[in-house]
């Protein structure tokens, strides 16, 4: 496949309209604006729609009117734009909508600031907006899982019928890397049975509502939600190990920290100290067998974040606090350096 | 074996788009490489930088701190950065704008007027491209060959003629 050089941001683009995503709703925030900026240019000329909305509300809004009809659909922002649109991606979920919203996160809260941060991993995998739900997320930490997650993001979204989010960071949103496109076939899954679009008449209407008056009905909508939540548990969890298997300290880091995380294991690996890296792909379904299987013969473990300490609950969760957890991280768009990880790595001793 | 490479100066002398030039160097070579701009608080207030990494493994992270190539465009840049190049790096500096003085010995430092001989060549703006031919020749980080193939692929076709300029610039770098 040929190589080519693309931003981030671009690349999330580009994904998503061979993806076979019709319809762009966005509105700009540094640092995700030329996600924005290529549908603007590409979205017309695939055959799509473009719409700048007037506020990140009115985005996600467009998404779950033109998600109800059946095709692909997907917003992007970043931080303080995800709180925003956090009631309509409960609206969403609670419709049985699939989408894919995408989070360039940035440092919080508030107005916060513009560099990279992950200080939004409790809101995405944790409380995205009211309610009892969940959405599928991914946390890439490359331009090329950018794409390909993209594309794994709208498949899933539309067969477990909920929305999935790529969360990504100011890092990755900006940098370039080599990127290749795979085929992606053109074929998308029937949604006829569902889909309120139009049918002059031939069938019963079909509805798209998160409004149930009756408790028990509405229970019964999410418990069968809960069902398509615990396939998604089962199948759907991933993560990478890196130089695992003999490892006396395993670090947790996801997105782009794993990269700089690597770099850190890499020197800590050349002055003889056994210590490996477990990085989720995706932050829910939360990847805690693979945690359990990496962290099997270690004494400690790490977890590194672009946050005050967010994932570290998952973490301890996923062993049961069966051993102890420690954190280092640097947050507010702070981005933390391989040599601080290697001291924090070299202060935890570590079996040579 | 990677190449880390730090590019800063004021906004509009080019350092994003030299940094791209290297970046797709790589990317002919068939390297592994990232290209990461500054877009912060300090791309506000006028200065600029880029880190790219060139490596023969996948990169790690994009954000170079102790870069083994530095190019200083401007005197703020070189002051602030001169002291994180690692030993035995080369440092690289527009010398019509940038007083290079140092006391570091551990390093090697070349001092091109680029912005001159952007001037007296009509070359206006093409000091970062001259400064990538002085690399090209004093490191051979990647041939002349490889830079030219990437200066094809990096100038978008609406500014094709500006191609022949940029050929000029590496050459006048290589030569200076």
């Amino acid at each position: 496949m040929e190589r080519n050089l693309m931003k981030g941001n671009e690349a999330l683009a580009e994904a998503a309209i061979r993806a076979g995503c019709k319809c762009f709703f966005g509105y700009p925030i540094t640092p995700q604006t030329e996600l924005a900026a290529y549908m603007a240019k590409r979205m017309n000329k695939a055959g799509g729609v473009f719409l700048q909305a007037e506020s990140e509300i009115a985005a996600v809004n467009m998404v779950l009117g033109a998600a109800s009809t059946g095709v692909r659909a997907m917003t992007s922002s970043s931080s303080p734009g995800i709180s925003l649109k956090s009631e309509g991606i409960s609206y969403l979920a609670g419709s049985d909508v699939p989408a894919v919203i995408i989070n360039v996160e940035r440092g919080g809260p508030g107005l916060g600031g513009i560099q990279p941060s992950q200080q939004d991993y409790w809101q995405a995998t944790k409380g995205l907006g009211h309610g009892d739900f969940h959405l599928i997320v991914y946390a890439p930490a490359s331009v090329q899982e950018m794409v390909d997650m993209v594309v794994t993001a709208f498949n899933k979204a539309d067969e477990y019928r909920v929305p999935a989010m790529i969360l990504a960071d100011g890092l990755l949103g900006q940098m370039m890397e080599p990127v290749a496109f795979p085929e992606i076939s053109a074929e998308q899954p029937d949604k006829s049975s569902w889909a309120a679009n139009g049918h002059k008449n031939s069938r019963e209407h079909h509805i798209v509502n998160s409004l149930y008056i009756d408790p028990k009905t509405l229970e019964d909508k999410i418990i069968e939600r809960y069902e398509r939540y615990a396939k998604i548990k089962e199948n759907e969890a991933d993560a990478e190990l890196y130089l695992t298997d003999d490892a006396d300290i395993v670090v947790c880091a996801f997105g782009a920290t794993s990269r700089v995380v690597k770099s850190a294991i890499n020197d800590a690996r050349a002055m003889g100290i056994k210590v490996g890296m477990c990085r989720p792909k995706t932050v829910w379904p939360f990847p805690e067998k693979q945690i359990r299987e990496a962290c099997a013969n270690a004494s400690k473990v790490l977890c590194v974040e672009m946050s005050m300490g967010q994932m570290i609950d998952d973490v301890k969760l996923a062993l049961n606090c069966e051993k102890p957890v420690e954190f280092f991280g640097r947050t507010g768009g702070v981005i933390p350096t391989p040599a601080e990880v290697l001291d924090k790595i070299k202060s935890m001793g570590g079996n040579k | 074996m990677t190449n880390e490479i730090l590019i800063a100066g004021f906004g509009g002398q080019g350092v994003l788009f030299a940094g791209k030039i290297l970046a797709y160097c790589g990317l002919m070579d068939n390297k592994e490489l990232s290209w990461l701009p500054s877009y912060g608080p300090e791309m506000r207030g006028g200065t600029c930088n880029c880190s790219v990494c060139i490596s023969d493994e996948p990169v790690g992270s994009p954000l170079v701190l102790t870069p083994d190539i530095l190019i200083a465009m401007n005197q703020p840049s070189f002051d602030k950065f001169v002291g994180t190049v690692k030993a035995g790096g080369t440092v690289f500096v527009d010398s019509t704008l940038v007083d290079c003085a140092c006391d570091r010995t551990d390093i090697k430092i070349f001092g091109i007027p680029s912005s001159q001989l952007a001037d007296e060549n009509e070359l206006k703006g093409g000091s970062n491209i001259i400064l990538l031919g002085k690399i090209i020749k004093e490191t051979g980080i990647f041939t002349l060959d490889t830079m030219k193939k990437a200066i094809e692929k990096v100038v978008p076709p609406s500014k094709a003629a500006l191609i022949a300029n940029n050929f000029r610039a590496i050459e006048l770098g290589m030569n200076s």
